[in-house]
């Protein structure tokens, strides 16, 4: 047993802190290969990663790098360096510390380089970027230790795939390295202890003490929620009163533009003028750090935040977090309780509040669901290939490599443990030729093999373009908002989707104020300030969740009580009237409800499978019934039903959901679709068939979207089985697609669907008629009503 | 063709001559078995590759003689009339590999062939067939960009393209016609377009001009403006 050294349990006492049972397993274990520590938040878990290297280079002097820490943000790698910083120089340890990301100027970048840290702090694009020099070797020569702060956040997306990967390549280069991996609750820690640990090496998983149970409740309203919404504005005058009543507030929301319309009502209410601010990803930079400063300061008493606020950073005395608008998530909703009281032992406070009728149920099935710690989460499937792609090209920069070497080396990351070797061939083959539709295309040529057999650039001034690739991050593209007047301030970010939607003079939100639209000039979006209270366009799009297949059965297992006393009446007569007027759907059958509205017919289906796959549902469905003649006009998602109205009335829904059809649409027509080319788009940008735009290629996203669409279609059209495809469809099982879960959703049904032929529509189905977002569809019913209106005009003009 | 079944299209007529306006973008002339195809674009993504461009596959050459290629199956034309820009620059004409060399030959063959210069292809392009400025067929009249003051007039170069507004359609490529002339959409693959609401379009075309919206159906509307 180690015990600690005595500098170290000085230091400890002097601060009046005892070291944590998990702190000390850590330290006991320091030898081991892989370790995984799951901690709550505010565990001491950072400290805990690093207690190991600090004592190691307190005792045995070391020259050049020892430990490597790697965390999903910049942010935390700089603030993380201040907190170490603090008992390194209190225990005056000959120990330097440095961070490397995006933001850290180029001559530092140099000379770290030449001469690294003992400790370095990075990001996992930052390690890629250092992976693809020649002179890696001499740089991670004698590194011991590698720490992967937030690997739960990290293993949820390809960036923890490109960091495995980056660690399989280390480990060649230093044999032994020891793998710490520090993680928030999450519902699977055996999964996530082997995609940390070289494979086959085994994983301890260290559990910390999760403290006491989270004290969380649904916000008691004065008024009801509306019947659909996402916003939670009804809510406003009851979240100022908690404001009030704790010190710091933090209130999420699940998109920027609700936190942003949140945020203008609250102020709007906010008749005592309580400090709050808004923080997220879309806002300026400089915007953020400012909230961020006044926040640690203790200067604020509210923010309204997204996931922005997410991870790690130490946000200063919180004592309460409010999530506005159903979770969908129940793990993302225990992690952010996690946020408030970030000091062990202390229970989180957290309120819920449901930003409609429906969500009334969501939420307090998420109330369940914590309490009863049945956290959800999906498996996650093999490592992508496009990944895999990049990693590649990335080898080939640092230099010549052979392909038995390569695939062995990647093989040990445990995402990529069961990759075939005719896999890895298909990815180092389309690296090598761009692929059989593009082989005529020198720019897709990239890789070339020696007479030895090795595998180098083709052009050594290749590896620039690939360097500039490096990441797997999937930036939407963006457009920067300034002021036309008063110095051009950036005040942040839109989609460019919705501001090409903008015309001269429409208003709309950003960082909590109104701007009016001017112009577009090159990349950025002109305003100038308005002092309407109204904002014309309320909504720029922002990241839509799906709601979790756990939470969702759930729900649905709450439908099939008798009666509800734990929902405020107002829900449960709700409940109440759907049960007698129709009927509540049921876990294993499928609810379809067909009624006439408004001259058209409808048909709702309560698939229950998330947005995103109901979307996609909404898509094929439209699709069958254009092929059946039923004339679709139009339909519309939740996470809960599709609803979809058109000419003809839909007679037999079970025709509906074949599934050789559904699947069959999904490979043909489908493949046609935005959602399939932005798909495409996202796996052909990390694997290098296109370039990320960066501020200094000229061209416009809207440009990269053209090209990446038409070589979608080329693709399509004459290489279907193009490597990027079939990337394109196996990510299409999930993500913006979705169909995994339609398929599980027909499976679970297994052709039991309840279909109900109403007079009107149905208390449950009601407040889909008022969502945003609906889809039209052009087919032989809008060709009928085309044909209508275009006699009528004609008519009307007297030119029949 | 069987003479029982009727043409496809939207039929009207122009200077006292029948013509079809086709979903597909091109015009038919029945009684001179003319069909009349305009703005092509042929080679554009080479040219944009060769200016630096973001780089697009040149498939798009192809998506375009292929319907063009299914035109002809189904009209069986004595002439064919290309009415300008039919290639993206006079470089992309003599860039067009061999196997789309000789799928052009196949479409040219036992058939007159005009290509009627246009603003992009001024010059003649060596590629078989007639080159001309213009082409005067009385009672009508051929030749890229439309003169104000001409009648019974086919034209091409504004891409003009139109909705039906209230049921909420997309805009689509679209033929104007009016009693002095016909503008037609591109049939280029690949090509933008100008909405016919806009002011040059609106003061060419007169007070009582239609829009022909392609797609599966020619379907006609009054001139959104």
């Amino acid at each position: 047993m180690r015990s600690l050294p005595e500098t170290f349990s000085n230091w400890f006492a002097s601060h009046g802190w005892q070291v944590h049972p998990h702190q000390q397993e850590m330290l006991e274990r320091a030898d081991d290969p892989a370790l995984l520590l799951i901690a709550p938040t505010g565990g001491g878990k950072t400290l805990a990663g690093f207690l190991p290297t600090l004592i190691d280079l307190a005792n045995h002097p070391h020259d050049g790098l020892h430990t490597l820490y790697i965390s999903p943000l910049k942010a935390l790698a700089a603030d993380i360096r201040r907190n170490l910083e603090t008992p390194v120089a209190e225990m005056a340890l000959p120990i330097r510390i440095e961070d490397r990301t995006g933001d850290t100027p180029s001559s530092r970048k140099r000379r770290q380089r030449a001469d690294p840290p003992h400790i370095l702090l990075t990001t996992p694009e930052s390690l890629a970027l250092l992976m693809s020099y020649d002179d890696a070797p001499r740089m991670f020569a004698g590194l011991k230790r590698v720490v992967v702060d937030e690997i739960h956040a990290l293993a949820e997306s390809k960036r923890g795939d490109q960091l495995m990967l980056a660690l399989a390549r280390l480990e060649r280069l230093c044999p032994g390295l020891r793998r710490v991996g520090l993680s928030a609750t999450v519902e699977d820690p055996p999964a996530l202890a082997g995609f940390l640990a070289r494979h086959p090496d085994p994983c301890h998983i260290l559990m910390a003490d999760p403290g006491p149970a989270p004290d969380i409740r649904m916000l008691h309203t004065e008024t009801p929620p509306p019947w659909s919404g996402g916003g939670g504005v009804y809510a406003i005058p009851d979240v100022l009163e908690q404001i009030r009543q704790h010190r710091i507030t933090l209130i999420f929301h699940n998109t920027r533009a609700q936190a942003e319309i949140f945020f203008h009502n609250l102020w709007l209410a906010n008749d005592d003028g309580l400090p709050i601010g808004i923080h997220h990803g879309s806002l300026d930079k400089v915007q953020r750090d400012r909230v961020e400063r006044a926040m640690v300061q203790g200067r604020l008493r509210a923010v309204v935040c997204t996931g922005s606020l997410d991870l790690g950073i130490d946000w200063g005395d919180v004592d309460l977090v409010i999530q506005v608008g159903a979770p969908k998530n129940v793990k993302r909703l225990v992690q952010r309780i996690g946020r408030a009281n970030h000091r062990y032992n202390a229970p989180s406070k957290a309120l819920l509040v449901p930003a409609n009728r429906f969500e009334v149920v969501e939420c307090e099935a998420a109330l369940e669901a914590v309490v009863a710690a049945d956290l959800d989460g999906d498996p996650r499937g093999p490592g992508p290939r496009d990944v895999l792609c990049q990693h590649i090209l990335i080898a080939a920069c640092a230099g010549p490599f052979a392909a038995e070497d390569l695939f062995d080396e990647v093989r040990t990351a445990g995402p990529y443990a069961d990759l075939a070797r005719n896999e890895f061939d298909a990815c180092l083959d389309y690296c090598a030729t761009g692929g059989y539709a593009l082989r005529a295309y020198d720019q897709w040529q990239r890789l070339k093999q020696a007479p030895d057999g090795r595998w180098h650039l083709r052009d050594p001034r290749a590896s620039q373009l690939i360097r500039m690739n490096i990441g797997t991050i999937q930036d939407t593209d963006t457009l920067k908002v300034r002021l036309k007047r008063g110095g051009g301030k950036p005040l942040g970010e839109v989609e460019e989707s919705f501001a090409t939607s903008l015309t001269p003079g429409d208003t709309f939100l950003i960082g909590g104020r109104i701007v009016r639209y001017e112009s577009l000039r090159e990349m950025t979006v002109e305003v100038s300030r308005d002092g309407g209270r109204k904002p014309k366009v309320a909504v720029f799009s922002g990241t839509k969740f799906a709601t979790s297949t756990q939470l969702s059965q759930r729900i649905l297992r709450m439908f099939q009580q008798d009666s509800w006393p734990e929902l405020p009446r107002h829900t449960s007569q709700w409940l109440s009237l759907q049960r007698e007027v129709s009927r509540l759907p049921e876990p294993g059958r499928l609810l379809v409800e067909s009624f006439p509205h408004d001259g058209r017919m409808h048909v709702c289906i309560y698939g229950f499978a998330g947005r995103n796959a109901m979307q996609t549902l909404g898509l094929l469905l439209t699709k069958r019934m254009e092929e059946l003649g039923l004339a679709p006009l139009g339909f519309v998602s939740t996470d809960y039903a599709t609803l979809i109205w058109g000419l003809e009335e839909v007679l037999d829904p079970t025709a509906l959901f074949d599934p050789v059809a559904l699947r069959n649409g999904l490979d043909g027509w489908l493949a046609g679709n935005a959602v399939m080319k932005r798909t495409f788009r996202g796996a052909a940008t990390i694997a290098g068939l296109i370039q990320r735009n960066t501020p200094s290629t000229r061209k416009s996203g809207r440009q990269a979207t053209f090209s990446s669409d038409i070589l979608y279609d080329t693709l399509l059209k004459y290489d279907p089985n193009h490597l990027l495809m079939e990337i394109t469809r196996q990510e299409a099982m999930r993500g913006l697609v979705d169909f995994g879960r339609i398929v599980e959703m027909t499976q679970r049904v297994a052709g039991r669907i309840d279909h109900l032929r109403l007079e009107r529509v149905s208390p449950l189905a009601a407040p889909l008629f008022m969502e945003i977002g609906k889809v039209p569809i052009e087919g032989e019913g809008r060709a009928r009503l085309e044909a209508q209106e275009a006699e009528r005009l004609m008519q009307e003009a007297g030119l029949v | 063709m069987s003479e029982a079944a009727p043409l496809q299209g939207y039929a009207f007529t122009l200077s006292g001559e029948a013509l079809i306006a086709r979903g597909s973008g091109a015009l038919y002339w029945p009684a001179q078995r003319t069909l009349c195809v305009s703005d092509l674009h042929l080679g554009k993504s080479e040219r944009i590759a060769r200016r630096g461009g973001s780089a697009l596959p040149p498939y798009e050459t192809q998506d375009t003689l292929q319907r063009l290629e299914e035109e002809i199956d189904a009209l069986a034309p004595d002439q064919v009339i290309c009415l300008g820009d039919s290639f993206d620059d006079a470089a992309a004409a003599g860039a067009l590999d061999g196997p789309t060399l000789i799928w052009l030959q196949r479409l040219q063959a036992g058939r007159e062939w005009i290509w009627i210069e246009g603003n992009h292809d001024p010059g003649p392009v060596g590629l078989g067939g007639t080159h001309l400025a213009d082409m005067s067929k009385p009672p009508l009249s051929f030749r890229h960009i439309a003169q104000t003051t001409a009648t019974g007039e086919i034209s091409g170069h504004y891409h003009p393209k139109a909705a039906i507004k209230r049921t909420g359609g997309r805009a689509r490529p679209s033929f104007l016609i009016d009693s002095a002339r016909v503008i037609m959409p591109a049939f280029g693959t690949y090509t933008g377009g100008l909405h016919s609401h806009g002011s040059v379009l609106g003061s060419l075309m007169g007070r009582s001009a239609i829009a022909v919206l392609t797609g599966p159906v020619a379907r006609a509307i009054p001139m959104p403006r």
